[in-house]
């Protein structure tokens, strides 16, 4: 007798016929049974995420799956595919190089460990869901096993922690109780508050900056204003960076502050907002040599460097101090 | 089912910190005793926090890639683990003589045999011999030479000196060196003043750091004088003040230390087959530069 999930009996006695209607369902079993070689079941429903098995019928995917099916995962676009004997294999490329051509082959995971180190500038990328990571190479058609372990060095725990939430069991640890635990030198990051938090989010961990999906606030009660994003998988506790830069603003939030006096004029100042932005957008040096209508333009920035700061190479201002205050500050 | 992950400190700054875990990483998963093999990082990713729940067995052997018994591997590593009722006292440790404790990670349910740190086992004294091979190309160094084993050292943890002078006796007592010295970066004997402790006119100096970085780099190649600028490099070997210095750069780069990760492993019981007897086959043939 011969049926699949989704027919009821498709014959009683075996005939070509019957053999071609079952075969999608037998190939799909052989390939999961036999030939994925992903073990750990929330690789498992990664791949099988990938072709859609919660919502396609298996002769559905089988033929989906002879012209690939493609899912955005960070900046890169994977895409499953099939040949007919339902042998699965996985092509990996960043989501800009979707259609590129001449693109450099990798293969292993190793490989994406490597591509995972560096940007397009060199740069050494600490965290590895920044949407920093080059373009220009391929991952053709690698088996499971490889693609599971380049997707763990490019996004690297992205996997266990989205099948987590799958099943409703992601283990958020918020700022707070993050905060609590950590010693050494970063056990000052506790005297933060929601506030500072909420900046530290907005500058951290926005899509712009990271592509994992924030799911951790101040703490249970106290949610957090900024968006976490849209990634596909989550962000389940402030990471080491995080961390480590929160530590860095708690000693700076430790300073009071003042009310300074800076003469500049109208432009000068909008030319302040300027640079900020440019710096804080990383497009500083996107800014043509010539283009001095750009308040962030280098020589804009040099002239007003020559103009407003001071014999000590710093920007001409003071703390704008009541009399009280500054003989006491002459006199102790 | 058996997995082993090595656990080490990684940096926001310098890709060069995590090279020898990798590295290490690959020659044990390529003898292929393990299931599967995978690195952690407490300034890297995946995390030390979430690195158990990306190997899918039941069983870890956990090696911390540090070189002794102190903060991290007493508390950052288990606490970021979730060890579920770890205590530094289940390693029973001198301060050098912790082998492992077996414990559940409270988030995945994973059975954790968390080894003690590379830098104490028995076995990572070989290694400060093999790099002194390395960087002088001889095999048969030692009869006329001096050699210097360099700790970070710290006021703050007596563990952290125990580590290196443990070595450098294991060293002496095998008489191949003509002197054997422990120095330090943060404390006295200080590494700045090499040349005073050896009447050997050849010095190799071996410092005892899983990666090179800034301290390897830079702090000891400039304190000792083989050169002014970290940023140009340095000769090897350098003259010093009537010596000539053969500076090896961070012991934990050697090939051999992927040796030292698998007896971490076989101590706790992992089931590592001839797979110590192949790395260290390979790392000699790579001292040798076959």
């Amino acid at each position: 007798m011969l049926e699949t999930p989704e027919t009821e009996v498709v014959t009683d006695h075996l005939d070509a016929a019957a053999l071609t209607e079952v075969a999608p369902w037998v190939q799909n079993w052989w390939y999961w049974q036999t030939e994925c070689g992903v073990h750990a079941p929330a690789g498992r429903r990664y791949l099988r995420m990938l072709e859609r098995a919660e919502t396609m019928t298996v002769p559905e995917r089988m033929e989906a799956l002879r012209s690939g099916i493609a899912t955005a995962w960070g900046q890169l676009t994977v895409t499953a595919s099939a040949n007919g004997e339902g042998r699965r294999r996985y092509t990996v490329r960043h989501t800009d190089d979707a259609d590129a051509s001449g693109l450099e082959p990798l293969a292993t995971p190793e490989d994406a460990r490597a591509l995972a180190t560096f940007d397009a500038q060199g740069r050494y990328r600490p965290l590895k869901s920044a949407p920093s990571l080059r373009r220009g190479w391929t991952f053709t058609e690698i088996t499971a096993r490889r693609l599971v372990g380049v997707i763990g060095y490019l996004y690297p725990a992205s996997i266990p922690n989205w099948d987590r939430e799958q099943a409703d069991a992601l283990d958020v640890t918020h700022w707070r109780p993050t905060a609590e635990r950590q010693t050494g030198i970063y056990g000052i990051i506790e005297e933060l508050d929601a506030t500072a938090v909420e900046q530290v989010a907005a500058t951290c961990c926005v899509d712009e900056e990271c592509l994992k999906r924030r799911e951790w606030e101040y703490d249970a009660e106290t949610p957090l204003a900024v968006d976490g994003g849209t990634g596909a998988f989550p962000c389940r506790e402030p990471c080491s960076l995080v961390v480590a830069a929160g530590r860095k603003w708690t000693t700076l939030e430790r300073e009071a502050t003042e009310t300074y006096e800076i003469e500049l004029t109208p432009a000068e100042a909008a030319q302040l907002s300027a640079v900020i932005d440019a710096v804080a957008d990383g497009t500083a040096a996107d800014i043509r040599e010539a283009d001095v209508g750009e308040g962030a333009n280098r020589y804009r920035v040099r002239y007003l460097r020559e103009k407003r700061f001071d014999a000590d190479d710093q920007l001409q201002m003071r703390p704008k101090r009541g009399l009280v205050r500054r003989l006491v500050r002459r006199f102790t | 089912m058996q997995a082993l992950v090595i656990v080490a400190h990684g940096s926001h700054l310098n890709p060069d910190s995590a090279a020898p875990t990798y590295a290490h990483a690959d020659t044990i998963r390529e003898t292929g005793v393990f299931d599967v093999v995978q690195t952690g990082f407490w300034k890297e990713e995946p995390s030390l926090r979430e690195v158990l729940r990306t190997v899918g067995t039941e069983e870890v052997y956990v090696v911390p890639l540090f070189i002794s018994e102190g903060y991290f591997t007493e508390q950052v590593i288990p606490r970021e683990l979730r060890l579920e009722g770890w205590d530094v006292s289940a390693w029973d440790s001198d301060g050098l003589s912790a082998t492992t404790a077996t414990l559940p990670a409270a988030d995945t349910g994973q059975t954790i045999h968390y080894c003690g740190p590379v830098g104490t086992h028995p076995a990572m004294t070989d290694v400060i011999i093999q790099r002194a091979e390395t960087v002088t190309g001889d095999p048969e160094i030692g009869p006329g030479m001096g050699l210097a084993v360099v700790g970070h050292g710290t006021e703050r943890n007596a563990n952290s000196a125990k580590a290196i002078e443990y070595h450098a006796q294991r060293i002496r007592d095998r008489d191949r060196f003509d002197e054997v010295q422990a120095l330090y970066m943060d404390e006295e004997p200080e590494v700045d003043d090499v040349t005073e402790f050896f009447e050997s006119e050849e010095v190799v100096v071996v410092p005892l750091f899983i990666a090179d970085g800034f301290h390897t780099q830079e702090d000891i190649p400039e304190d000792m004088g083989l050169t002014d600028d970290y940023r140009e490099g340095y000769p090897v070997p350098a003259s010093v003040d009537g010596h000539r210095i053969y500076y090896s750069g961070a012991v934990g780069t050697e090939p051999l230390m992927a040796e030292v990760i698998l007896e971490r492993a076989a101590d706790a019981g992992a089931d590592v087959g001839t797979a110590r007897a192949e790395v260290t086959a390979a790392a000699g043939a790579a001292a040798r530069g076959d």
